[in-house]
């Protein structure tokens, strides 16, 4: 059994009004592990994160690291213990890089020399070239900004990571690349790190135990990322499991399967002659780009169309524009942006389920 | 030009004096505007407090100012120190305002992290809300510089030297040239003045310039991941 860094014991948060923000909150954090908080938001994942470093004080309730009450330090103390990494990378613009990464060593009495030098050595750690410790923050990319943030986090050598949504705010390929890098990182440190995310997949790929929060800061599961996907504990952790993963997978499915229909556009000039049967049509100007829809004996009024489908993207932006069009049929577009044709929810559905079932074959 | 010339002596000597009495009143103006913004940063009330009474003090006449002042604080109606003290108030009145702009203009998160980080509230108000205030407090000192330097002129109708004298002088000997030199000069100063705080501002703040001249561009970006592999291998 891992040894225990942090334990919650009976920890409630209550915010003027009596809400609760985290209710009643047991559990014991790993040391040397990575814990992932995730739940959506309200569920007081956050403010369970900043109760370890007295950011948010607790209503009620113990909170200990290492076998210590965390009030038995002072605060500003107990806070350069634990490194902290946030969604904004928080870094100070007016400073360089260098000199952000060596905030806690300078404000724990570190001499300049000293900490500038540790602080080169982090850059390579998270993966940077030394030639960027001389830069500002706002000369990096998000990224980059963010890899400072876990350097500046990891410089005072602390037993304990806080990091709170640290790779909400980059695009996906980047946080694909932070998470790896992370994992890698963990290995050779074995820090003891709190992760909160809304993402389901990053706490999955990130957690050695995932604390999955419900709404009005409940813990409704606690355990390793396996046993939540197999098993989960009750309908919310299984409706919040299965709800965003299948619908994220998507993103990762070709759309080869999905049949384009050819599809019946009208001009914008041409509208209001001979609809009155009734069914939907498409609007296009001149180029064949898509306007809109036009109802049934809508005369010559237009709605404003759904997304739009562009030929081999992924099924899920194949879904959401079936989903989205007033018409029920999305609307594919080619790489100029003319109507290429139509795809319809349901054969789009056939085929999200014959990728599933394939998948499953293949498992 | 020739009438310039001829006494520049003076017109210099005065342009000293009206400089001295514009740029004390600054630099004492933002250390009482700083505190007392910091103060009101603490409840929506008293920034309200703050506020409204920083803007009645600005709207009393400069004039009544300079003559009532030496019965508040006993002395004598010549004494420059009049000047100095209402040209004060007017400069807290311009700068309280901006000091709290300036303070509201550091980014929140970055104030989060700071906290996160260990920092102590005095630490964390000299090293991050007074450098990043920086570039709004300078456009509020901007505005106080210009606004002092043409109110000191109407003191010069109490008889303290400055370049206003050369207004009051040229009236009373009805000689426009020397109107229109107190006029120039005191345009200059205000020029000048402002060209000191602008080289100043870019001093104090380099980052601000660095952000400007180099955005962040995906080639940046690429030669980050590229690093990250020479790191990963």
């Amino acid at each position: 059994m891992a040894e225990a860094m942090i334990e919650f014991q009976s920890v409630t948060k209550k915010y003027q009004g009596g809400q609760a923000a985290v209710d009643d909150l047991s559990m014991s954090i790993d040391k040397g592990a990575i814990t992932v908080f995730v739940g959506p938001s309200g569920c007081g994942k956050t403010t369970s994160l900043r109760m370890i470093n007295r950011m948010v004080e607790p209503t009620s309730g113990t909170l200990t690291v290492d076998g210590r009450d965390v009030t038995s330090v002072p605060a500003p103390q107990l806070r350069r213990s634990m490194g902290y990494v946030m969604q904004s990378s928080g870094l100070m613009p007016h400073r360089t890089v260098l000199d952000n990464i060596a905030t806690v060593p300078r404000l724990n009495g570190v001499s300049k020399a000293e900490s500038r030098k540790r602080a080169e050595e982090l850059l390579d750690v998270v993966g940077l070239a030394s030639t960027l410790g001389k830069r500002y923050p706002s000369q990096l990319s998000g990224g980059q900004q963010q890899r400072v943030g876990v350097a500046r986090a990891l410089a005072a050598d602390p037993p304990v990571l806080l990091m709170d949504e640290p790779f909400s705010a980059v695009d996906p390929l980047v946080r694909d690349e932070l998470q790896k890098e992370l994992l890698r990182l963990q290995r050779d440190l074995a820090k003891t790190i709190v992760f909160v995310t809304h993402d389901i997949d990053e706490a999955t790929v990130l957690g050695d135990k995932v604390a999955v929060f419900a709404t009005g800061g409940k813990l409704a599961q606690y355990a390793a990322p396996e046993e939540i996907l197999r098993a989960p504990a009750n309908e919310f952790v299984a409706a919040f499991v299965g709800r965003d993963r299948g619908f994220r997978h998507l993103a990762f499915s070709p759309s080869d399967g999905v049949r384009i229909h050819a599809a019946q556009t009208v001009r914008l000039h041409e509208l209001g002659t001979g609809n009155g049967a009734g069914d939907w049509q498409l609007v296009v100007d001149d180029e064949g780009r898509p306007l809109g829809w036009s109802g049934p004996g809508a005369g010559t009024a237009t709605v404003p169309g759904g997304s739009l489908f562009r030929k081999g993207e992924t099924l899920r932006r194949a879904l959401d524009a079936a989903l989205s069009s007033p018409s029920g049929l999305g609307v594919a577009v080619d790489d100029d942006g003319r109507v290429a044709g139509i795809l319809k929810a349901d054969e789009v559905l056939a085929v999200i389920d014959a990728d599933r079932r394939a998948r499953q074959g293949r498992l | 030009m020739e009438w310039f010339l001829a006494n520049s002596g003076t017109v210099f000597t005065l342009a000293g004096q009206h400089l001295v009495l514009a740029v004390i009143p600054m630099v004492l103006g933002l250390l009482v505007a700083i505190p007392l913004a910091q103060l009101a940063r603490r409840s929506s009330t008293l920034r309200a407090v703050v506020l409204t009474a920083s803007s009645l003090l600005y709207t009393i006449p400069s004039l009544a100012l300079f003559i009532i002042l030496p019965t508040v604080i006993g002395t004598r109606i010549l004494d420059p120190l009049n000047v100095i003290v209402a040209l004060t108030i007017y400069a807290v009145a311009l700068l309280v305002r901006a000091a709290l702009d300036a303070f509201d203009s550091v980014d929140d998160d970055l104030q989060q992290a700071a906290v996160a980080m260990g920092f102590r509230p005095l630490a964390r108000f000299l090293q991050i809300d007074l450098p990043l205030s920086l570039p709004v407090m300078f456009a509020g000192l901007r505005v106080v510089s210009v606004s002092n330097i043409s109110l000191v002129s109407v003191a010069a109708l109490l008889g303290i030297g400055n370049l206003g004298m050369l207004f009051t002088s040229g009236l009373q000997r009805d000689f426009v040239t020397e109107v229109m030199v107190g006029i120039i000069a005191i345009l200059i100063l205000a020029l000048v003045m402002d060209a000191i705080l602008v080289v100043l501002e870019r001093l104090l703040t380099p980052w601000a310039r660095a952000a400007g001249a180099t955005p962040a561009g995906p080639e940046r970006a690429t030669r980050g991941s590229a690093a990250t592999v020479e790191a990963g291998a």
